[in-house]
């Protein structure tokens, strides 16, 4: 070895104390740029300009092609995998811990991925199965597991779900659970309703429907009474913004409705800094999520998240299901008037006159929307509701991919688009994932994407502007306080829209004299 | 250093073969390790003389992980220095055997236990059933597979199966058959018949092995035969066995055949009847019946 490589590998200077170089300064000194020159000898690295040209044919129809032929591979899906799912919606019910049976590494992943999204703390545990768990099954584990979380953080519910090991060696949780409460490692009279989520089959919105599922028939066993309660129940599915939750409690407050949100997690994720740490925040109580069977009907938000739910309730409870997707101006119109037929309640005023407010935002600002090309992706029922709100304000859905999708989502959405004039352009790509959208995005350019984080390498690509709106949103603040549901979140959907639009209208405009030809502060 | 491996029908003798059969290599001066890759860990008990020797498995679930043993504490020597070692694996209905011993022999590995041997020998349990049965024949590990038949139908369908398994990872590595023992159930022109198999899947009967109490007698003590009964005949047949695997040239890639074949095969031996036999026959039982 030479000299100048020895000298490049130990980068002096590295750290000054108390003072932490951020990691774009840090590599980005010279010596580190030296480090990293000398290293591409040993990489096999092609040259700069061979690499610009293969991300310049990248770009092409021909590479499209290629791309669409693609079989095993996937490159950043649009989905996630089930547990996520079922602890999200395990952890809005009262005194509830989420349990991962499986290795550490996974319930660490789900945490991670919850907390980046709210910057919040959360809270889940798991069987830290190892090798020997994965050879003996993971009873032992379960055991001790259970055990140690029922003392040490007394929860009122614990709420199993699986992950790929355990599903692979085929544990069988009913069991289980039973041996654990004969043993006497759990008190009897304990709920701890299970699921199999296996992540290498389904998304996050299967995991959540699974999960569910098994909550809801844990604690409404033997519930069911002579009447009904008189209540409703409300499912928003594998909703992330916490605001819409809330929003739909105030919806149903002025309309005076008793009501039963399954799987309340909007303090979960959204728990008020009092200064004092408190680990469970799930608003949906056990005893009312044990009466929901007696309720007069259950509403359901995202029909492709919870099929099982919803057949369940529909035939095990004999109850009344509705789906409807209370989003954009129609949706919410829809869901308003059929809330008013089925509880005898009149559309309050208060409402109409934020239907008023939201349809005049969209005249203010339409003119800058209309006929705007857009590419969208997202699980099912969060790009149906997004492609409606598009329909609505004249802006053309061009590209929809969907990772998660199934063939009546689909059906549904292609009747969608070819009822409006503006959804003529629109394919609905299934199964696919942002490699290919970025392949459709070089080939048939758009003026605006809309999707979560990981559209950010898109828009990074193909310089399209990028309205930040699904699950996750790692790299912006706050986005889930706010609601997307009803006519306030209309507006505040618009309001995303619009102004990023807006600002991208200015960024293409910002040379003056050049550019900017009439140094107009407005267009 | 050679890695050969038993397969065969479950309850065909492998462990017994197996053993016997390294006994008499071991005569040969051979420094032999065997490994056995089955729940039941009864691969080693006629070289210890014990009834089952600790598993790697079961002493990695009372310390808690595999990490916490040492090579000496499941690494035992048995008749003629014969190292033993037994993956062990989960109870019935539960975990993963296929992944016991996925952990089983890798903690070998990075514990040096190949080391200084001549031969290891993997009994592997019935089938190919899945990937972690398919470990000793992976990743460079046995190179040569001695499957254990007999002339009874099940054992035939199953040696033709291994060989599908041996197959796969012939391609990509380095793995070979080396040949079919026939331990002998004494079934009708059982010789030909396995002859013919091994034809038909490329490759030889490298030995056929009669049928003889003394085995069992010797099983009874706990013994391989060539230490219970060394003049025996059958300590012979063992002794010719060893050396013929010592010797063994003819490593091939198996060519497995279609269930149709195999039928086919049978019929021609009298094993399986044609179908219009079976008709007959089924006719035959009714006439009897009715009577």
């Amino acid at each position: 070895m030479t000299d100048t490589v020895d000298q490049t590998q130990t980068p002096t200077g590295a750290t000054e104390p108390g003072k932490i170089q951020d990691h774009f300064d840090l590599f980005g000194r010279d010596d580190y740029q030296d480090l990293f020159a000398v290293k591409r000898q040993y990489e096999g690295a092609h040259s700069p300009e061979k690499v610009a040209e293969v991300a310049e044919w990248t770009k092409s129809w021909e590479y499209r092609e290629k791309n669409f032929e693609r079989e095993s591979l996937t490159v950043n899906p649009a989905k996630a995998c089930q547990p996520l799912g079922a602890l999200f919606v395990a952890s809005g019910f009262e005194g509830t811990l989420p349990y991962s049976h499986g290795s550490q590494g996974c319930v660490a992943y789900f945490r991670t991925h919850l907390t980046r999204n709210y910057k919040e703390p959360f809270q889940a545990v798991s069987s830290s199965m190892t090798e020997d768990a994965a050879v003996f099954g993971g009873l032992n584990n379960m055991k001790q597991g259970l055990e140690n979380s029922f003392n040490l953080y007394k929860p009122k519910m614990i709420a199993l779900c699986t992950t790929c090991m355990a599903e692979v060696i085929g544990d069988d949780l009913g069991a289980f659970v039973t041996t654990c409460k004969q043993d006497g490692h759990i008190p009897e009279d304990l709920p701890v309703p299970f699921a199999h989520t296996p992540s290498f089959v389904g998304s996050h919105i299967t995991g959540y429907d699974n999960m569910l599922k098994a909550i809801l028939s844990t604690l409404t066993k033997d519930k069911k009474a002579e009447t009904t309660n008189g209540k409703f129940n409300f499912n928003l599915g594998f909703d992330p913004y916490i605001g819409n939750i809330r929003e739909l409690k105030r919806i149903l407050g002025l309309f005076g409705i008793d009501y039963t949100i399954l799987s309340d997690n909007s303090d979960t994720f959204d728990s008020p800094n009092t200064g004092e740490f408190k680990m469970y925040n799930g608003l949906t109580t056990l005893d009312a999520a044990a009466d929901s069977i007696n309720a007069e009907g259950t509403f359901f938000f995202q029909k492709y998240t919870t099929p099982k739910t919803q057949e369940y309730i529909t035939n095990d409870w004999d109850q009344k299901t509705y789906n409807f997707r209370p989003f954009g101006i129609q949706g919410t119109d829809e869901f308003l008037m059929s809330l008013s037929a089925i509880t005898g309640q009149p559309i309050p005023l208060e409402l109409q006159q934020e239907r008023g407010r939201a349809v005049d935002a969209l005249t203010d600002s339409q003119a800058w929307i209309h006929g705007k090309r857009v590419a969208l992706y997202g699980d099912p029922d969060h790009v149906l509701n997004l492609t409606r709100f598009l329909l609505e304000m004249g802006a053309e859905p061009v590209h929809i991919v969907v990772t998660n999708s199934n063939e009546e989502f689909e059906a549904e959405a292609r009747e969608l688009l070819t009822n409006s004039p503006y959804g003529q352009e629109a394919t609905v790509w299934g199964k696919k994932d942002l490699w290919h959208l970025r392949s459709l995005m070089f080939t048939e350019p758009v003026d605006l994407l809309i999707g979560n984080s990981y559209g950010k390498y898109l828009w990074r690509d193909t310089g399209t502007p990028l309205v930040r709106i699904g699950y996750p949103i790692f790299d912006r603040h706050h986005m889930h306080r706010y609601a997307t549901l009803g006519y306030q979140g209309a507006i505040n959907q618009f309001n995303w829209i619009i102004n990023t639009i807006l600002d991208e209208l200015d960024r293409n405009t910002i040379v003056p004299a050049k550019t900017d030809i009439s140094f107009d502060l407005i267009r | 250093m050679r890695q050969i491996a038993f397969y065969g029908k479950g309850g065909i003798g492998k462990s017994t073969t197996c053993q016997n059969t390294l006994a008499a290599m071991a005569a040969l001066e051979q420094r032999i390790m065997i490994v056995g890759c089955d729940p039941k860990a009864d691969s080693t008990r006629l070289m210890l003389h014990s009834k089952a020797q600790t598993t790697i498995l079961h002493l990695a679930a009372e310390r808690g992980a595999v990490e916490d043993l040492e090579l000496d504490e499941v690494l035992l020597k048995g008749y003629r220095d014969v190292k033993c070692v037994e993956s062990g694996g989960p109870e019935p209905g539960v975990g993963c055997a296929g992944r016991g011993i996925i952990t089983a022999i890798n903690f070998l590995e990075e514990e040096g236990a190949y080391e200084d041997l001549d031969f290891v020998a993997y009994d592997v349990l019935g089938d190919v059933v899945c990937g972690g049965f398919a470990m000793p024949i992976r990743e460079g590990k046995a190179q040569e597979i001695y499957i254990v038949v007999s002339g009874e139908m099940m054992a035939m369908y199953a040696a033709n199966n291994i060989a599908r398994g041996v197959l796969k990872y012939a391609q990509s590595g380095g793995v070979r058959l080396g040949g079919l023992i026939c331990n002998s159930r004494n079934t009708d022109r059982e010789i030909e018949l396995i002859e013919a198999l091994a034809e038909k899947l490329n490759t030889q009967m490298i030995h056929f092995v009669p049928r003889d109490n003394v085995v069992q007698h010797a099983e009874l003590r706990r013994m391989t035969v060539n230490e219970y009964a060394p003049d025996s005949k059958q300590a012979d047949e063992y002794r010719q066995l060893a050396q013929k695997i010592v010797d063994n040239k003819k490593l091939t890639i198996p060519t497995p055949i279609t269930m149709d074949e195999l039928e086919e095969l049978l019929i021609e031996f009298g094993i399986l009847d044609s179908d219009e036999q079976y008709q007959e026959a089924l006719a035959a039982d009714k006439t009897v019946a009715t009577v």
